[in-house]
């Protein structure tokens, strides 16, 4: 997920002698989740892959974790996917799309993660899309949840993924003309520092971080 | 031409006449309008306009009074909440997250909470009490948001009377927030492992007295509108949208209740214990602006329900805690009024000052750098007044969110708005607007 993490304070090279210098965190990278996945997870796996021979060729990775269901597609295969789940599956809503930027993810820093609902049997699942910056494009998937159209005018607004065959892509909080896509982490968040009574709060990016 | 008026000019463009109006010179316009061949008119309707519920920009295409296109503006309310939160910790965020849908703010921090909780593996070891008391304040902002709904809805259709009882009803409710929390909106009040203090002392008494109050007052509003005639007219068959049409625009909430499907999450995946509550899910079966009303003017006895049950539950978890027992997460909030308002408390201060320098550490440790969250993600949602309000929630591991994303039923629902109503006149639009019932800063975040 993000890089190994030493010390405190996010510190580095000073002279800490507290010890916590040498403290070393791994970081957490999430494989594939072996099966039994438990709760109705299987099921909705054996499904997916009854209705759709080319699962194997689709689906990169699927995770378990925290009692939550995150299928990785290929961004190619979104759309075909997303058909066969609402279709098939009965994932009758999907609640929108989420963007994430991971700008040390190279080749697949912008991920789109699309919360699906089934009303029918009472479940969750979730998609998860990713691509690279320099090659910022996913499929749209308007055709198949039309309530998504705001959605993923949202995440263009914000991160700058283009989704292919959106009727009518354009920024839907920013202006019109604004310049960049605000929550990607490489967008400043802006802000001035304040005084108050002789002391100087440092605007939110200026201050101190902990890791 | 008309002579000239400096308040409705207008000027040639490649689009055709452009008509600015700044209110009570609807003569002038008439005439000008009245001159010209063409029958299409376009009307900008916002962002500031009383009956658009905040900065929502409708640009309507008629043909007549008849609407043949709605497109919606929206983003004049952006604040960025989810970019900022990026740059706060954990327990920080909260007072963000409170801040989107004001007229909701216990949701919005619950459905954060909520998410944090899962990603610290902690949901299960929330103490009783403090679900309860999230519970009873979900429950109770539900009806101060739903009083809003009704009360200014009906304002914009022409009902006056309505918005004064309605209002009179959330006063109530705000009041008894204030004496809970301190404030009487953007609280904070729900934080990550339970809620930031208990109920003073002697709140019981005074809710039931408040449920006894409200319960008999919403018999006004009641009265004033079930069956009304009039009433009936401007909201009956207006805002059409039926169940096809909810769930492939992702509708949710009351709008989604109207068209006779009982999908409420408080029952479907209760969260925070609601499967201990008995309460039914209100629907209707009209899929229209008069079922909209009706399923919030009945949800607020099933609320009214919720609360006694929950006040009965703390009578009996009386002096439980309200906050996770790790002190790796609990924020230190031993807090207690003083001379100067509310604030830490002194016994605690002395205690961490005097006697123990590892609690000192412990507490300045938590406050300035706040808890560590393992990486993952996870989305929690909540049947929050307008639908299913949901935060999907990602952490790198460290001190803060990497990043939150909300889930908001006001910003996806307000997409309907086209489908409600195309096709029918202009005054209807207010009325399908109002039974959406959106708020600007939820949509915008």
């Amino acid at each position: 997920m993000t890089q190994d993490q030493s010390g405190m304070f996010g510190a580095a090279g000073t002279g800490d002698t507290s010890g916590y210098g040498g403290l070393v965190r791994q970081a957490v990278s999430f494989g594939s989740t072996e099966r039994p996945y438990g709760s109705y997870f299987d099921e909705v796996a054996d499904d997916l892959e009854r209705a759709y021979p080319d699962f194997s060729d689709a689906i990169t990775r699927v995770v378990v974790d925290r009692g939550e269901l995150t299928l990785h597609v290929k961004k190619e295969r979104l759309v075909e996917v997303a058909f066969i789940l609402r279709d098939k599956l009965r994932f009758e809503m999907c609640m929108g799309v989420s963007g994430v930027h991971y700008p040390e993810r190279t080749g697949a820093e912008l991920v789109a993660l699309y919360p699906l609902l089934s009303m029918t049997k009472n479940q969750r699942i979730r998609l998860e899309v990713a691509t690279s910056e320099l090659d910022p494009h996913i499929p749209s998937v308007v055709e198949v949840w039309a309530g998504n159209n705001w959605h993923e005018r949202e995440v263009f607004d914000m991160f700058g993924i283009i989704f292919d065959g959106h009727p009518g892509l354009t920024r839907i909080l920013m202006p019109d003309d604004w310049d960049g896509h605000p929550q990607r982490k490489d967008y400043p968040l802006g802000g001035i520092a304040v005084e108050y009574k002789g002391a100087t709060t440092p605007a939110p990016s200026n201050r101190r971080s902990y890791r | 031409m008309t002579t000239f008026d400096p308040y409705a000019s207008s000027r040639e463009t490649t689009e055709g006449t452009v008509f600015s109006v700044t209110g009570g010179d609807w003569d002038s316009l008439v005439s000008e309008i009245g001159e010209s061949k063409e029958e299409r008119i376009i009307v900008n309707m916002g962002p500031q306009h009383p009956s658009t519920h905040g900065v929502l920009r409708l640009v309507l295409e008629l043909e007549g009074e008849t609407v043949t296109e709605v497109r919606t503006g929206i983003g004049y309310l952006h604040t960025g909440i989810e970019k900022n939160i990026e740059f706060r910790n954990w327990t920080q965020a909260v007072t963000f997250a409170t801040r989107m849908d004001y007229l909701s703010p216990i949701f919005n921090e619950t459905a954060y909470c909520l998410a944090v909780e899962k990603l610290l593996g902690i949901t299960n070891d929330i103490p009783e009490r403090a679900s309860v008391i999230r519970v009873l304040m979900m429950e109770l902002n539900r009806i101060s948001s739903h009083m809003v709904a009704l009360g200014t809805g009906a304002l914009e259709l022409g009902a006056m009377g309505p918005m004064f009882f309605a209002f009179r009803e959330r006063e109530a409710v705000l009041d008894a927030f204030e004496e809970i929390t301190g404030l009487r909106m953007n609280m904070a009040y729900v934080r990550p492992g339970g809620v930031s203090q208990d109920l003073p002392a002697g709140m019981n008494i005074k809710l039931r007295e408040l449920v006894k109050t409200l319960r008999k007052n919403f018999k006004d509003n009641a009265t004033l509108l079930i069956g009304n005639t009039i009433w009936m007219k401007r909201t009956e068959g207006i805002g059409y949208l039926d169940l096809a049409g909810c769930t492939t625009l992702g509708i949710t909430g009351p709008v989604l209740r109207s068209t006779g499907l009982p999908w409420d999450l408080r029952k479907m995946q209760p969260y925070c214990g609601y499967e201990n509550y008995e309460f039914d899910v209100v629907t209707a079966d009209t899929a229209d602006v008069y079922g909209r009303f009706l399923c919030r003017m009945n949800e607020l006895e099933q609320s009214l329900r919720i609360i006694e049950q929950a006040i009965d539950k703390l009578d009996k978890l009386e002096g439980q805690p309200v906050m996770v027992a790790d002190k790796k997460i609990a924020w230190p909030a031993q807090l207690a009024l003083g001379a100067d308002g509310l604030g830490n408390s002194l016994d605690h201060i002395r205690e961490i000052m005097g006697t123990s320098m590892e609690s000192l550490i412990h507490h300045f440790k938590l406050v300035t750098e706040g808890f560590r969250v393992p990486a993952g993600q996870a989305y929690a949602a909540v049947e929050s007044p307008r639908g299913e309000l949901a935060a999907h929630v990602v952490s790198d591991g460290g001190t803060r969110p990497y990043r939150v994303h909300f889930r908001e039923p006001s910003f996806n629902n307000l997409q309907s708005i086209s489908a409600m109503s195309e096709g029918g006149m202009v005054a209807d639009i207010v009325g399908a607007v109002a039974s959406i019932d959106p708020v600007m800063g939820g949509v915008d975040r």
